[in-house]
């Protein structure tokens, strides 16, 4: 970024008196010496005027209001407190309007971006809300937890000099206005067109593919195994990163256009696919999510003090274990290990630090390089206090007597040759064992596919990972069976099961209509 | 919401009680050996707890809960015709039983509440069922009368010979393997233990030396039971399996049951604590 800076500063039309002042401002004397004393005095009034500069060349996003990092590590209140209409107008204006958008081509679910960033930019909140609904169904959902960065964001012609548009948080900024809004139109129900679609699970890939075939006219219920509904926005995702209260109130938007929920029932368990057919479903989409956790197979860890991510987001999460009126109960922990550098690594490692831990250490075998979370997370983490031990594989899990957790061996690991997908393979340094001091480990290396659907649910077939079998299409081996999402692809992001149930949705459509001999669906 | 529609202490200590909840969804596919998690409300936490019967026609499922913890004390608290937040199954897998002919199932305590149906699924399939019922003393003991129905000979017992024999489950047990070697009957094809930990570890001890297949029903601590925390997990023959989805039931010649008994405690104190505030002048019922 110096370098850009530079370049904009120092503009040709610059006169000797404007320059003179910015020698003054500098310190710069008669003679070209620095006098660091009146530079220092001058720093406050530098940064604001170069920072006015950043901010009126628009070369940077406006920057996202915070917590504070030692006020929030200690609360589970949201981090991000998000723009106010005057920051978003400003940041809007930054937005070229590109005659060929690229940012839409790099989000999984097509959202109109150029024309609700120019909505906002005219202040016109209700028309931006508008516009994105119409390709998703969880803005305020989206514009926190999308990695922007790797997607829309990532193509945004302002990216190649300075900052691209925070597209993102506009994104946030317009679903919370609405959110907030008192007064809104009642929303229109589409009609029926006399057809059911089972949708299994609430989670993301489920709720996207739930709002889309009801608008397309379809009745539709989602069968959800929890008694609440989100799936991994409820139980996996923290509240101080996505406020639950947001997640309720997107679902109500689904609910309010005549998306039906059954909580508490387990498809696989409760019902079968065969049975939800029996019932007059004529399509059933699987958005049941990669809900298994994965544990390192290392001596120890059936410890006591050895918890899956899952278990201590589950805990926390869903079960509001950090509150005291809640009755679900955690352990306080002082020293704690979180095994993996993923966002559920991260997640984990902030969520033990709010609960109370003195200490919170990530523990991961590759490198900063290699580490596989956004880098808005590690920094988020690092600004937190959380400690990364990196380049370190945990090879046991000591206990004491009462099978206590008292330690976690580590191997350092130097980086060696890259792998198949491009990563640098970790090799141990043998000799050099040692062992933390920690009272808990977090394992957070990945989940995978639940197999609660599969093996009850004749007809499917499924992949070497423990993933649904599924083509572009959705289409399962099973006939009038959809899949996609983390029970697909095992876990991923947000946004890509969101992709894939609005994809599905598509093809679940073209299927009832190819079924019934009408015309096939608008080609997309 | 799911009502309760009936309300039976089982005992004359009333530390054990009958609730028919109605579930359709769990209704329609419950089996014996399988079980549920319910929530009080909003605030509750999820609780497993085994299916002790089902009516398909009239949608409902039927759990014997015994009041220890908070949560279990304040359900305790609910009359017929309230409602509680959530239930939700079946899970787990059902009791295997297929080509078995002579079992002996054997119950402590509220155990018996999960092996009575299961001892029920045995004895409508024609397998013979001996049914061994241990109870600390005969103010806690459940189902005397439904015992007697679903099994071919029935041992009750009591630690202090208050009520049956005096005696543990594992001696009668013992004796009943041994009057089939002596009597030269078929020996059991199967033991089922369902009980504290603690009892079934000692029923595995009784059974390994004669080779008979022992299985046992866990009740580790769970958050989901649905595979998703893994916080069930129990080590069986050096493997980790989940309780919740693998199980309940596991071969107990194979679990570890010192690993198994360590965890179940982890709580403990969180536990303890909570049911110290509890509201006595409510009972636990929170808003009203």
């Amino acid at each position: 970024m110096a370098e850009l800076n530079e370049k904009q500063v120092a503009t040709p039309a610059a006169t000797k008196d404007e320059i003179r002042l910015v020698e003054e401002m500098i310190g710069i004397d008669e003679t070209g010496k620095i006098d660091i004393t009146k530079l220092q005095q001058r720093l406050p009034d530098l940064k604001r005027i170069l920072t006015n500069v950043i901010v009126k060349e628009k070369l940077l996003k406006h920057p996202m209001p915070e917590q504070d990092p030692v006020v929030r590590s200690n609360n589970f209140d949201e981090v991000a407190l998000g723009y106010d209409a005057e920051t978003a107008i400003a940041e809007a204006k930054r937005c070229l309007n590109c005659k060929k958008p690229m940012c839409r081509a790099g989000c999984p679910v097509s959202v109109r971006i150029p024309e609700f960033i120019a909505k906002v930019a005219e202040g016109d909140f209700d028309a931006a809300y508008d516009i994105i609904t119409s390709t998703n169904a969880l803005p305020a959902v989206c514009g926190r937890v999308c990695p922007q960065e790797r997607q829309c964001e990532s193509r945004c012609v302002r990216g190649v000099k300075g900052e691209s548009v925070a597209i993102g948080r506009l994104e946030r900024f317009v679903a919370d206005y609405h959110m907030a809004k008192k007064d809104k139109p009642p929303v229109e129900v589409p009609p029926s067109n006399g057809h059911k679609v089972a949708v299994i699970g609430s989670g993301p890939a489920g709720l996207t593919c739930a709002g889309d075939v009801r608008k397309m006219g379809y009745d539709v219920t989602i069968f959800e195994a929890f008694h609440k509904s989100g799936g991994v926005l409820v139980y996996g995702i923290p509240q101080f990163r996505l406020p639950k209260e947001i997640v309720a109130a997107e679902i109500e938007n689904l609910k309010a256009i005549g998306v039906k929920i059954e909580n508490n029932v387990i498809v696989g368990k409760s019902i079968t696919i065969d049975e939800l057919f029996e019932e007059g479903y004529e399509a059933v989409f699987i958005g049941s999510g990669a809900g298994l956790p994965q544990f390192l197979h290392i001596p120890g860890e059936n410890l006591m003090g050895v918890y899956s991510a899952n278990e201590l987001l589950t805990r926390t999460n869903l079960m509001k274990a950090y509150r005291d009126d809640y009755d679900t109960p955690i352990k306080h922990f002082n020293k704690v290990a979180v095994v993996g550098a993923g966002n559920v690594a991260m997640d984990a490692a902030r969520v033990a630090k709010r609960l109370g831990a003195s200490e919170v250490h990530i523990v991961y075998r590759r490198s900063r390089n290699e580490m596989p979370a956004r880098q808005e997370e590690v920094e988020h983490a690092e600004a937190e206090g959380i400690e990364f031990n990196l380049l370190n594989n945990p090879c046991a899990i000591l206990g004491d007597e009462n099978g206590h957790v008292i330690g976690l061996e580590c191997v350092p690991q130097e980086l060696g040759e890259p792998d198949a997908r491009g990563r640098r393979t970790p090799i141990p340094v043998e000799e050099s064992k040692w062992v933390m001091d920690v009272d808990t480990v977090i394992i957070a290396i990945g989940t995978s596919p639940n197999p609660l659907i599969r093996s009850t649910t004749p007809g499917l077939t499924t992949t070497r990972k423990g993933g649904i079998d599924a083509d572009d299409m959705a289409h399962t081996e099973k006939v009038a069976v959809f899949a996609g999402g983390d029970a697909v692809t095992g876990s991923a992001t947000v946004i890509l099961a969101m992709g894939a149930g609005k994809n599905a949705a598509y093809w679940i459509d073209e299927y009832i209509r190819r079924i019934h001999g009408d015309p096939p669906p608008p080609i997309r | 919401m799911y009502k309760v529609v009936t309300k039976r202490f089982l005992n004359d200590a009333k530390t054990i009680c009958l609730f028919e909840i109605e579930a359709p969804f769990i209704a329609r596919h419950a089996r014996a050996g399988q079980f549920v998690i319910f929530r009080l409300d909003e605030q509750g936490e999820r609780v497993p707890v085994s299916v002790a019967g089902y009516d398909r026609q009239k949608g409902t499922v039927t759990v014997m809960v015994q009041a220890a913890g908070r949560t279990t004390k304040m359900l305790h608290t609910v009359e017929q015709g309230d409602y509680i937040s959530d239930i939700a199954g079946p899970l787990g897998k059902a009791t295997e039983m297929e080509g078995l002919k002579k079992v002996c199932v054997v119950g402590g305590g509220v155990g018996c509440a999960i092996a009575y149906p299961i001892a029920k699924e045995m004895h409508e399939r024609g397998i013979e069922v001996t049914f061994i019922a241990g109870f600390r003393s005969a103010d806690i003991v459940i189902l005397k009368d439904e015992l007697k129905e679903v099994s071919d000979k029935l041992i009750m017992c009591t630690d202090d010979g208050t009520y049956g024999r005096k005696g543990f489950t594992t001696l009668f047990l013992k004796q009943e393997i041994e009057a089939n070697i002596d009597w030269k009957r078929p020996q059991f094809d199967r033991v089922i233990a369902i009980g504290p930990d603690i009892m079934m570890k000692f029923l595995a001890d009784v059974t390994r030396p004669y080779g008979i297949s022992t299985i046992i029903s866990l009740d580790p601590i769970m958050v989901d039971g649905t595979g998703m925390c893994g916080c069930c997990r129990v080590i069986v023959g050096g493997e980790t399996k989940f309780a919740c989805v693998d199980g309940p039931d596991f071969d107990a010649h194979q679990v570890d049951f010192d690993s198994l008994i360590k965890r179940a405690a982890f709580y403990k104190e969180e536990q303890d604590e909570a049911a110290k505030h509890i509201c006595r002048m409510t009972g636990g019922k929170r808003n009203g």
